[in-house]
């Protein structure tokens, strides 16, 4: 459950963009969430909901954007497929993952400035 | 734009951020790390599901190498010091950190444990991270390397349903395999797993009750601790490193008093972090590289 740990860095993070930019609402942020990012798309959406009440993002909506993992071979560029051994057949290099495919960002925060 | 004509209304705007969420506790992170790669310590955070046997790993590794290096731990568990307890009955300087409700150990809760524990005089420094194959796996510590308990008892497919946590493993450590004879597990089906879950699957199979397997574990850290930044030292850094990790080492093996120790400890690590305060720049580079070797791609995030 440390989603909940997720979402509270999140808010912590756009109330101190609100605050530099003295804005005076948040309408929507955006996070994009890499597959294997070890983070439930659902359950932070449940986190969030819960969580944001008499925060700066109360009347905030959130877009999730998920980044599917894609494993490469760095020498070939070969895709590994989905489930297989992660090298790379042809050159026994271990494979690269996608970028943006572990990591979870706050991409955007849509907010009123005065 | 509303504001030139002064009717007062605001203006909605999108600002991209692009940053990490756990961007705070990455910061925190990377300063442990630089705390560690200081003063010459391995720091390595140890991971697994509830009764995985990464306390009984540790004893057992006191047993294997504690003679020869001086091991420390800080061990996180929702609730009880149990685990710090059990350590330091084994030999190893312990801490607890209770965590609540908390389900993982962060960079912070780390950072805070340093104070008032005298892991700058060690040689190895395990983090125990709470029991669970899920949500440690997202925060980085500072460590060097992220080694994973995976038991022998807990299924094949372990791998393959937690793909996140062994995606970040530097090593998997398949524990109890004294109890294969009594087992219908298959270490090569375990193996299989691993390989597709891990780019770099390393395993070694231990048994921390006869000890089978410590040896191998032992030269890994061994390794691991020859390719710290000090170590493997770019340049300037190798000749001033050495004097000072092993002059600790024989300090503190003749110590016999906690706050012995503990004044050395200051002594010196006033030396290592102002001393070399100014190679702390040139040693930038080796640090990062020694990262990259180690743990680079899984903390690359």
């Amino acid at each position: 459950m440390h989603e909940y740990s997720l979402v509270q860095s999140l808010v912590g993070r756009v109330e101190d963009l609100v605050r530099e930019r003295r804005a005076t609402a948040v309408h929507r942020v955006v996070v994009s969430v890499g597959e294997l990012a070890g983070l439930d798309p659902e359950l932070f959406r449940t986190a969030y909901d819960t969580f944001r009440a008499g925060t700066l993002c109360a009347g905030a909506s959130m877009e999730l954007r998920t980044v599917p993992a894609r494993w490469a071979c760095p020498g070939c560029g070969r895709e590994i497929p989905r489930g297989a051994i992660l090298t790379c057949p042809a050159c026994d290099l271990p494979a690269r993952l996608s970028a943006g495919a572990d990591e979870i960002l706050l991409e955007t925060v849509e907010m009123e400035v005065p | 734009m509303c504001t030139t004509c002064g009717c007062g209304d605001t203006s909605l705007v999108p600002v991209d951020v692009h940053e990490k969420i756990l961007a705070g506790n990455d910061r925190v992170a990377a300063h442990n790390r630089e705390h560690f790669a200081a003063a010459g310590v391995l720091a390595l955070n140890l991971m697994g599901s509830p009764g995985a046997g990464k306390t009984a790993l540790l004893e057992a590794t006191a047993r294997a190498a504690g003679g020869r290096w001086r091991l420390g731990a800080v061990s996180g568990d929702l609730a009880t010091d149990n685990d710090a307890r059990r350590l330091e009955k084994a030999g190893i300087p312990s801490k607890a950190i209770t965590t609540g409700q908390g389900c993982h150990l962060d960079a912070q809760l780390v950072h805070d444990a340093l104070h008032g524990f005298a892991w700058k005089d060690l040689d190895v420094f395990f983090i125990e991270n709470v029991g669970n194959l899920v949500c440690p796996a997202v925060y980085d510590l500072g460590q060097a390397a992220n080694v994973v308990a995976l038991s022998v008892t807990e299924g094949e497919d372990k791998p393959l349903k937690y793909p996140v946590m062994f995606k970040g493993a530097d090593l998997v450590l398949l524990t109890k395999c004294d109890l294969l004879p009594h087992l219908e597990v298959d270490v090569a089906q375990v193996m299989d797993g691993l390989r597709r879950v891990m780019p770099r699957a390393e395993v070694i199979q231990v048994s921390a009750r006869t000890g089978a397997g410590m040896d191998a574990w032992v030269r890994w850290l061994e390794a691991r601790k020859a390719s710290l930044p000090r170590a493997t030292g770019a340049v300037h850094v190798h000749s001033h490193a050495h004097p000072h990790v092993h002059a600790h080492a024989h300090e503190h093996r003749h110590a016999d008093g906690t706050v012995h120790s503990h004044e050395h400890g200051h002594e010196h690590a006033h030396g290592h972090l102002h001393g070399p305060g100014a190679e702390e720049d040139h040693r930038h580079g080796g640090a990062d590289h020694a990262h990259s070797t180690g743990s680079g791609h899984d903390h690359g995030h």
